[in-house]
């Protein structure tokens, strides 16, 4: 397959929310496919399609346990949509910029003398 | 001056990730050990909530941060600190625990360098496998995908020109 046909797929297969959901759950290890259905309320046979088209986009593959055949992510596809780490980057620039503006209020804080306060920031 | 970070995967199994804090290392160390000041701002996914911080910085000492999504979903994280060196250098072994289900271990270093009142720090992560590094940072490109889709839209459109 082509880079650019590689991207089609990876996008075409990214476009629907269930199969989005699916691969946010395989982010944490491999399930079967009815551990993959609980959640959704669909049948296994809808889940099912969906799988098969995340397979084909090469997003996911089939483990070697024979019986569960359990699905598991894989991860260069996305990478390759995304921009290598360009996600996470953003998960802790977030939290860093967050980070910038406490360390800027203990050092007016230590000026004055006091300790800072807590305070709790909705994400 | 905007500090930006630095990101790298020096090999198969590891992450790497370098930010500059115009603050002296003392101020960072303590941003990171006191749970009240961890909470505002370690980064989470959109709409979560982290709902237990609690920390035993000393060798030996266990950590456990639980978060709780929109949906009720819990997401935990817990381990064991191996090293701590206050203020410069802090290793520990994390496991993730998502919806009941456990994920590999995998090795945290965090290193404060100061030099001018300002302060590097470099966390770099070891996972057991590549396997288990990539689906890790697909899990942060979820995140980035929740957030909105103006990265994937630049892909969209550079692979639109190709």
């Amino acid at each position: 397959m082509k880079a650019s046909d590689r991207l089609d797929a990876t996008f075409a297969a990214l476009a629907d929310p269930t199969r989005r959901a699916i691969l946010a759950r395989l982010t944490n290890g491999q399930l079967s496919v009815s551990g993959l259905c609980k959640p959704f309320a669909m049948s296994q046979p809808a889940v099912s399609k969906h799988l098969r088209v995340l397979e084909r986009a090469g997003l996911i593959s089939r483990g070697r346990d024979a019986q569960r055949r359990p699905r598991r992510l894989v991860g260069q596809p996305l990478a390759e949509a995304t921009g290598w780490l360009e996600g996470y980057r953003r998960f802790w620039e977030g939290g860093f910029r967050r980070l910038d503006a406490l360390l800027d209020e203990m050092k007016t804080q230590q000026k004055k003398g006091g300790a800072p306060r807590a305070r709790r920031k909705p994400r | 001056m905007k500090n930006t970070l630095r990101l790298s995967t020096p090999t198969d199994r590891e992450v790497v990730i370098a930010r500059v804090f115009d603050a002296p290392r003392r101020l960072v160390w303590d941003a990171m050990c006191m749970p009240e000041l961890l909470k505002r701002w370690l980064p989470g996914p959109p709409g979560w909530s982290m709902v237990l911080c609690e920390q035993d910085w000393r060798v030996g000492g266990a950590f456990r941060y639980a978060g709780r999504g929109p949906d009720g979903t819990e997401m935990a994280m817990h381990g064991v600190y191996r090293e701590v060196v206050p203020p410069e250098r802090v290793v520990r072994v994390e496991s993730f625990v998502f919806g009941g289900q456990a994920r590999g271990e995998q090795l945290a270093t965090m290193v404060l360098a100061e030099q001018g009142g300002r302060t590097t720090l470099t966390l770099t992560v070891l996972f057991p496998s590549k396997e288990a590094r990539d689906a890790s940072l697909a899990a942060g490109m979820e995140h980035g995908l929740a957030e909105g889709y103006d990265r994937l839209d630049q892909v969209f459109a550079s692979s639109a020109r190709a």
